[in-house]
C-alpha cells in the first residue's frame, strides 16, 4: 500500500533562518533518506523550493477566469516542505517511517494513504 | 431444549463467542466489514438450527464454518468483491501463521487482535470505544449509541467512519510485537477504562459489568502484563462499591455515608489479589497504583480508620507517573484526611489556576467540604453552587444540593 509522507515545518522567510530554527539538521535529512533508499520503499519523494517561491493557481467556479497569485498564503503555523511516496504493507510500517523522519521533530509528518481509485 | 428456553441459551453462547468468531474472520479475511456480515449470517443460522437439532459439540467451529461458507456464497453473488477478497485472503492466509487448535475443540481465541485494531492510535478516541463496545463487547449500534446517549443515526456514522479509516488506511488487525506494547496497550486500557467510567459516572450496571468482562478477556489473552492486572483491579474494587454509593431513593451517596456491609467482598478480594499482582516485579504502572488506593478503601473498615497516610503515599507515586492536575486534586483531599482540612486547602489554593481544574466540579465539590469542615459555611455554600453550576449529570446536581442546605441555615433562601 502507498502512503505519501507530508513534511510540514514552520515556515521561515529565507533558508538560513529556517536552517537556524531547525533541530534536525542537514546530515540528519541525509541519514534518513539513505534509509528509506536502502529499505527499497520509495516510490517519489521531493524537498519543495521556499514558500516564497511559490505560485497558487485558481479557476472561479464559473470556469472562464483563472486567478493567478504570488501569495500571501494561509497563515499556518507550519507549511508542507517536502513530501515521500513510499511503500509498506500497512499504516503502522508508514507512522514508523514518519517517526523516524527528521520532519516529525522539526514540525510534523501527515500521512495519508494514496488511493488507487483514481 | 427448544423454544424461548433453547433461543435464551443460544443467545448466552453467542455473547462468549460472537467476538472470537469476528476475530477469527477477520484474520482470516482481512476485512471487518466482511467478517461482521459472515458473522451475522453465522448466528442467524444457529438461531434456525440449534433450537431445532441441538447445539453443536463445538459451537464456536460450528459458527466459523458456517460464516466461512457464507463468505463463500457472498464472494460468488458479488463478483467485483470476489476479485479483492480473493486476493485479500491469499495475502492473510500466507502472512498469518495457522493457530493452534484450542485444548476445548473452540476457536481459537485471536481477539486480543481486536482489541489493538479497535484502539488504534489513527482512530479517533470517541471512535475506539465505539468500535470496541461493537466488536469485542457484541453490542448493536443502537446498543453502542444508548451507552454514550447519542441519536443512533449518529452512532452508525461513526461506526461506518471508523471502519473507513480502517479499510482506506488500512490499519492493520494484527497484535502488537512485545516491544511495541508499551507504546499500544495504554491505548487499550484507556478505551475499556473510559466504558467502565462512563458506566460508573451514568450508574449503568450493565455497561460497567462489560467493561469488567472485556478486562477479563483481555486479562486472559496478555497473562503477564501488569497493568492490565491493575486496571481489572481497578474497576473490580471500584465496582464492589456500586450498590452502595446510592441511597434507596436513588441519590448519591458519599463514601463516608455508604454502608460499607453493602460493598461486594469477593470482588474486593479479588481485587486487592490483582492489585498486588499489578504492583510486585517491577516498577508499577498508574492502573496498578489506582488500584492499590481502591484496596486501602476498600478493607478499612470506615473513613477514620483508612490508612491515609499510605494513600497520600501512593497518591505522590501517581503524581510522578502521570503528573496531572486532578491527580493533584485527588492527592490534596487524602492530605486533608491525613494532615486536616487546613492543610488540604492550601494545597486546594494552591491549584487554583490550573485551567483544567476550572471547570472541574469536583475541585469546587473538594474546596467547599473543606470550608465546611474548617467552621467557614458562607465560603463552603458558595463553592457548593459552583459545583452544582458546573456539574453534569442530575444525580451528582443532587448529591451537591443536599451537601450546600447541610451548610446553609436551614428555612432561609
Amino acid at each position: 500500500m502507498k502512503y505519501m509522507l507530508l513534511m510540514n515545518t514552520a515556515p521561515a522567510d529565507n533558508a538560513e533562518e529556517a536552517m537556524a530554527q531547525a533541530v534536525c539538521n542537514f546530515e540528519d535529512w541525509q541519514e534518513f533518506d539513505k534509509q528509506v533508499q536502502d529499505a527499497g520503499i520509495v516510490v517519489a519523494s521531493h524537498a519543495l523550493a521556499d514558500l516564497t517561491t511559490a505560485t497558487k493557481v485558481r479557476v472561479t467556479s464559473g470556469g472562464d477566469r483563472v486567478i493567478t497569485t504570488d501569495g500571501p498564503f494561509a497563515e499556518a503555523r507550519e507549511v508542507l516542505g517536502g513530501y515521500y511516496v513510499i511503500d509498506v504493507p500497512d499504516l503502522d510500517a508508514a507512522l514508523d517511517w514518519a517517526a523516524r523522519c527528521p520532519g516529525a521533530r522539526d514540525g510534523s509528518v501527515v500521512v495519508r494513504p494514496v488511493t488507487d481509485e483514481y | 431444549m427448544t423454544g424461548p428456553d433453547a433461543r435464551a441459551s443460544v443467545e448466552a453462547i453467542f455473547r462468549e463467542e460472537r467476538g472470537r468468531l469476528l476475530a477469527a474472520l477477520v484474520r482470516r479475511f482481512g476485512d471487518l466489514d466482511l467478517a461482521e456480515d459472515v458473522a451475522a449470517d453465522a448466528i442467524e443460522a444457529a438461531l434456525v438450527h440449534w433450537p431445532e437439532r441441538g447445539v453443536p459439540p463445538s459451537p464456536g467451529g460450528w459458527l466459523m464454518t458456517t460464516a466461512r461458507r457464507k463468505a463463500v456464497d457472498r464472494l460468488r453473488r458479488d463478483r467485483a468483491q470476489a476479485a479483492r477478497l480473493a486476493l485479500l485472503h491469499v495475502e492473510m492466509e500466507r502472512a498469518a501463521p495457522v493457530p493452534a487448535p484450542d485444548p476445548d475443540g473452540g476457536l481459537p481465541d485471536e481477539r486480543l487482535l481486536l482489541f489493538f485494531t479497535c484502539a488504534h492510535p489513527a482512530l479517533a478516541a470517541e471512535d475506539r470505544t465505539a468500535l470496541t463496545l461493537r466488536c469485542l463487547a457484541g453490542l448493536t449500534t443502537p446498543e453502542v449509541a444508548r451507552a454514550f446517549l447519542v441519536p443512533a443515526a449518529t452512532m452508525a456514522k461513526r461506526i461506518v467512519r471508523a471502519k473507513h479509516r480502517i479499510r482506506e488506511a488500512r490499519i492493520p488487525f494484527r497484535v502488537p510485537d512485545p516491544g511495541e506494547l508499551p507504546e499500544r496497550l495504554p491505548g487499550v486500557l484507556q478505551v475499556l477504562y473510559s466504558i467502565f467510567t462512563e458506566g460508573y459516572a451514568a450508574a449503568r450496571r450493565d455497561l460497567a459489568d462489560e467493561a469488567v468482562r472485556l478486562a477479563r478477556i483481555l486479562r486472559r489473552l496478555l497473562p503477564d502484563e501488569r497493568e492490565v492486572a491493575g486496571l481489572l483491579a481497578l474497576m473490580l474494587l471500584t465496582h464492589a462499591r456500586f450498590d452502595a454509593r446510592t441511597a434507596p431513593d436513588g441519590g448519591l451517596l458519599l463514601l463516608e455515608e455508604q454502608d460499607r456491609a453493602r460493598w461486594d467482598r469477593a470482588a474486593i478480594e479479588e481485587g486487592r489479589g490483582l492489585a498486588e499482582e499489578a504492583l510486585t516485579g517491577g516498577p508499577p504502572g498508574p492502573y496498578g497504583v489506582q488500584a492499590a488506593i481502591a484496596a486501602l478503601h476498600g478493607e478499612a473498615a470506615d473513613v477514620a480508620s483508612t490508612d491515609w497516610p499510605q494513600i497520600v503515599a501512593l497518591y505522590d507515586v501517581l503524581l510522578a507517573l502521570t503528573p496531572s492536575p486532578v491527580v493533584a486534586l485527588n492527592r490534596a483531599v487524602a492530605v486533608a484526611m491525613r494532615d486536616g482540612p487546613e492543610a488540604g486547602l492550601a494545597l486546594l489554593d494552591d491549584l487554583a489556576a490550573e485551567p483544567r481544574l476550572r471547570g472541574y466540579h469536583p475541585y469546587a465539590a473538594a474546596r467547599a467540604d473543606l470550608l465546611r469542615r474548617l467552621g467557614r459555611p458562607a465560603e463552603s455554600a458558595a463553592a457548593y453552587r459552583e459545583a452544582i453550576s458546573l456539574a453534569a449529570t442530575a444525580p451528582e446536581r443532587a448529591l451537591l444540593r443536599r451537601m450546600l442546605a447541610a451548610v446553609e441555615p436551614s428555612g432561609r433562601a
